[in-house]
């Protein structure tokens, strides 16, 4: 298991290298200057030539990576061209937003899509089953940012139960932070909630034809023993393997809910960052991303182990 | 299993503990202060430095904290700020300038005249009034720590409306070894001598900017005016909060969560005109002026006949139209220096931009317009801007040209306009873009109307002596009348060239709770002098 481990992290290495490369020259070969950005809209040819000169930005594209291969290779990810602040330090700021969110999520999917798909697997066939699929549509077709301004409507501008915008670090109290998670986690979830249902209502549905099953209701187990110590750990596996897809797509799709509820995360840094031409800071976004999907992926593939003893590394 | 189960379960308990704990320990935020005035600006803050970038954002983050030796009131009069007294010799070669008593920096050093020289030479790096005042400047001296003197090469006309300059780049004042940083490079202290000071350590570019009193600030005695007069500040704390949502924006404001919102969109202003405890006003009065650019370098624009088919061809009307229902918010300008200005003009503008096909058609035939295809930029993620190369091409297209409408974002577009190759090869034929009133309410900072060409011009690069010339009268030109009949003379043949198109002005209202008073009008939204309840 360790020797797993240690070879899936050296494995990164090389990953990480490609994408290294293919997000410098996708930038670099794209169009858009940041200088002209800095520069402002009144800022003249002249002006943005200077720019450029005091930023390197006209050195040839092998002198530039060359130079940020070498600040990557001491850790540094580079300064913001535009704000002129450390890469390290904006991507800080934004973390613990979105960290929040995407752990609240994917806590309250899991909390109410696992028993949704359990139940309407356990009474298939049945109007259960019909609501827990409909509801399922529902969630995959409408987009995120209706379901987020019909939640505001209803929640913070009618009924005033919540705020409307805003964060909280969880520093600055529980409520507050809490306070202002409430309608972010319920309009991402929505989404999570539906995909995991179906998956764990096909999964389980699947492990209740087997023999085994069959022979534990023979042997008189309780129905819901039956369903959770023999069913649903049976079919944890593709369910883990859908919520860690799922964090991994939370990640980055974050951005229509952090503006809508003006959350100020990692996913707004992004857009802001690309629609700028801010290439440290596009570079610096990429390349944590793919860390966390490439460590992601290595903590789904422990989980089998612990759900499923039959798999071994 | 059990043991696995049981290794996982502690190693989430350590973690989670973990995570509280470094949660706990980290500092506590400052306390909101009692009047903390919560603002929506018109797009996030992100560079600091005033002086290298033109952005509107960062002008007026530089009111917040920065101060000017002089500056404009609402009766386009320049007024002393910074300055006690000021006098200029006989010869109108040398200006004299003396400070006023008990000014600091925010690092509570005094504001010397050194500082002032410095701070002039980084803004006459960067700024087009003031590179123009460094032309005619031989030498700028301090005499003693509060006074110093601007000695002139020939006369000029524009001092005190170069140094009292409203808007981007506005010739803030800074502590001279932040003014010595080169033009071209960004500032990394923000510190000014203005009425506020910025908070840095609670700065997130393109989140939230914090600027809290200066205590030590002295106003001035007059009545505050635009940028003029007393900045007496009312409130100990202003919060700037980037929203990307305007709709978030307007809810937050009828929540009352935030009290002021810049830029409110035109399409919502009837939801915030009728919401409880909502306020609307008009901050700058003379708007903004959208522009059409031709590219002088290539066909078909290179020819002024077609030029100025499509000045016949366009209706200025259509422009604000298409994006702004109530006509109180948009009027029909025909004034490059901006209607309701001292140099506001109709000259050379007969029959323009009225929509007359016959004629626009004619002057096509007359240029032998040969049916080269007009490439236009049309940037679809500015609200203000993106309906403007709609309307052109449906005008194009009525005479006859052929139109390549190239949608883009913004800083694509921002990026391209300044490719001078042709438009096969990654140019452009066209663009169009909006100025704030006061950037282009005379010759000089007026972008559309520097002729110099492919070296010097402003992006479409059109050439014409002619208009050098009398910008550069108007800039020696002391006596107002004769400043005038110049600006006239520039909009003349800045039209007969087809220098630029103005597309008609607009309006931008501002949204703000009613428990807060004493909002000024001006060219840039400003908080001092705003109470909160």
């Amino acid at each position: 298991m360790y020797g797993f481990i240690a070879k899936r992290l050296l494995a990164t290495i090389p990953v990480m290298g490609v994408v290294a490369v293919v997000v410098f020259l996708l930038l670099r070969l794209s169009p858009g200057d940041p200088a002209a950005v800095l520069a402002g809209d009144a800022g003249s040819p002249e002006d943005v030539h200077r720019i450029r000169v005091a930023l390197g930005l006209d050195r040839p594209i092998h002198t530039q990576f060359v130079i940020w291969i070498g600040q990557l290779a001491r850790g540094d990810l580079g300064t913001s061209i535009i704000s002129n602040i450390p890469v390290t330090r904006m991507i800080s700021q934004r973390l613990e937003p979105t960290a929040a969110l995407a752990v609240t999520t994917i806590l309250f999917a899991v909390l109410v899509s696992v028993p949704m798909g359990v139940l309407a697997a356990w009474h298939h066939g049945t109007w259960v089953d019909r609501a827990v699929m409909a509801f399922s549509v529902i969630g995959f077709s409408v987009p995120v940012f209706v379901l987020g301004y019909l939640w505001i409507y209803g929640l913070a501008m009618s009924l005033k139960w919540l705020p409307v915008q805003g964060y909280v670090s969880i520093s600055q109290g529980v409520w507050p932070f809490a306070q202002r998670l409430i309608l972010p986690t319920l309009t991402l979830s929505v989404i999570y909630v539906a995909l995991i249902a179906r998956i764990t209502r096909a999964s389980v549905l699947e492990v209740m034809g087997e023999d085994y099953i069959r022979t534990a209701h023979a042997k008189g187990v309780a129905d819901r023993r039956l369903l959770i110590r023999h069913a649903l750990a049976n079919a944890a596996v593709p369910i883990v393997t859908v919520i860690g897809l799922g964090v991994a797509l939370l990640i980055g799709g974050v951005v229509v809910t952090e503006s809508v509820f003006n959350l100020p995360g990692l996913g707004r840094l992004t857009v802001d960052a690309v629609l700028a031409r801010d290439y440290p800071i596009i570079q610096g976004l990429i390349l944590i991303f793919s860390s966390v999907y490439v460590l992601l992926n290595l903590v789904i593939d422990i989980a089998y182990t612990l759900l499923d003893p039959r798999i071994r590394y | 299993m059990s043991t696995r189960w049981s290794l996982v379960a502690r190693t989430a308990t350590i973690l989670g503990l973990a995570a509280l704990v470094s949660l706990s320990l980290r500092p506590a935020a400052t306390a909101e202060a009692q009047t903390t005035i919560k603002a929506v600006k018109h797009s996030a803050l992100r560079v600091l430095d005033p002086i290298l970038t033109t952005a509107y954002i960062t002008r007026n983050h530089g009111y917040m904290i920065y101060d000017t030796l002089f500056a404009m009131n609402d009766r386009f009069e320049v007024k002393p700020q910074m300055v006690d007294k000021w006098t200029v010799s006989a010869d109108k070669l040398t200006y004299t300038f003396t400070l006023r008593d008990g000014l600091t920096w925010h690092d509570g050093a005094p504001v010397t005249a050194e500082d002032c020289i410095a701070s002039l030479k980084r803004w006459g790096e960067r700024d087009t009034l003031g590179q123009k005042l460094l032309e005619y400047t031989k030498e700028l001296r301090a005499v003693n720590p509060k006074t110093f003197q601007l000695v002139l090469k020939s006369p000029y006309g524009l001092v005190l409306e170069s140094l009292g300059k409203p808007s981007s780049n506005v010739p803030f004042m800074m502590p001279r070894r932040i003014a010595e940083t080169p033009g071209s490079k960004a500032i990394s202290e923000h510190i000014g001598s203005g009425p506020f000071k910025f908070v840095q350590a609670e700065f997130q570019p393109g989140i939230k900017a914090v600027y809290v009193k200066n205590p030590d600030y002295s106003p001035r005695g007059e009545a505050p005016s635009w940028a003029s007069g007393g900045k007496r500040v009312k409130v100990d704390r202003v919060e700037w909060i980037a929203m990307p949502d305007h709709q978030t924006a307007v809810n937050a404001l009828i929540g009352g969560e935030i009290d002021f919102i810049e830029s409110p969109p035109h399409d919502l202003l009837p939801v915030l005109e009728s919401a409880p405890g909502v306020k609307t006003m008009i901050i700058n009065k003379l708007g903004l002026q959208g522009m059409l650019r031709f590219n002088h370098l290539h066909p078909p624009f290179t020819n002024p006949k077609i030029r100025q088919a499509v000045a016949y061809a366009v209706m200025q009307d259509d422009y604000m139209k298409t994006w702004i229902s109530e006509a109180k918010y948009r009027r029909t300008c025909l004034a490059m220096f901006v209607c309701n200005t001292p140099l506001a003009s109709e000259a050379g503008a007969d029959g323009l931009m009225r929509g007359n096909l016959e004629k626009a058609r004619a002057l096509l035939k007359e240029g032998g317009y040969d049916g080269t295809t007009v490439v236009l930029m049309h940037p679809t993620d500015v609200n203000s801007i993106a309906s403007y190369p709609v309307v052109t091409a449906q005008a194009l297209r009525k005479i006859g040209m052929k139109v390549d409408v190239q949608a883009m974002d913004w800083q694509t577009l921002v990026s391209r306009r300044g490719k001078q190759e042709p438009p096969a090869q990654g140019g452009w034929n066209m663009f169009h873009t909006n100025w704030v009133a006061h950037d282009v309410m005379n010759p000089v900072v007026n972008a559309g109307v520097n002729t110099k060409g492919a070296k010097g011009g402003w992006f479409g690069w059109p050439a014409d002596p002619q208009i050098e010339d009398l910008r550069d009268q108007f800039a020696r030109e002391g006596d107002p009348a004769k400043q005038k009949k110049l600006a006239a003379d520039i909009q003349r043949r800045a039209y007969e060239v087809g220098a630029y198109l103005p597309l008609g002005e607009y309006i931008q209202p501002t949204a703000y709770r009613d428990r807060l008073s004493g909002i000024l009008e001006g060219p840039a939204p400003f908080f001092w002098n705003i109470e909160k309840k």
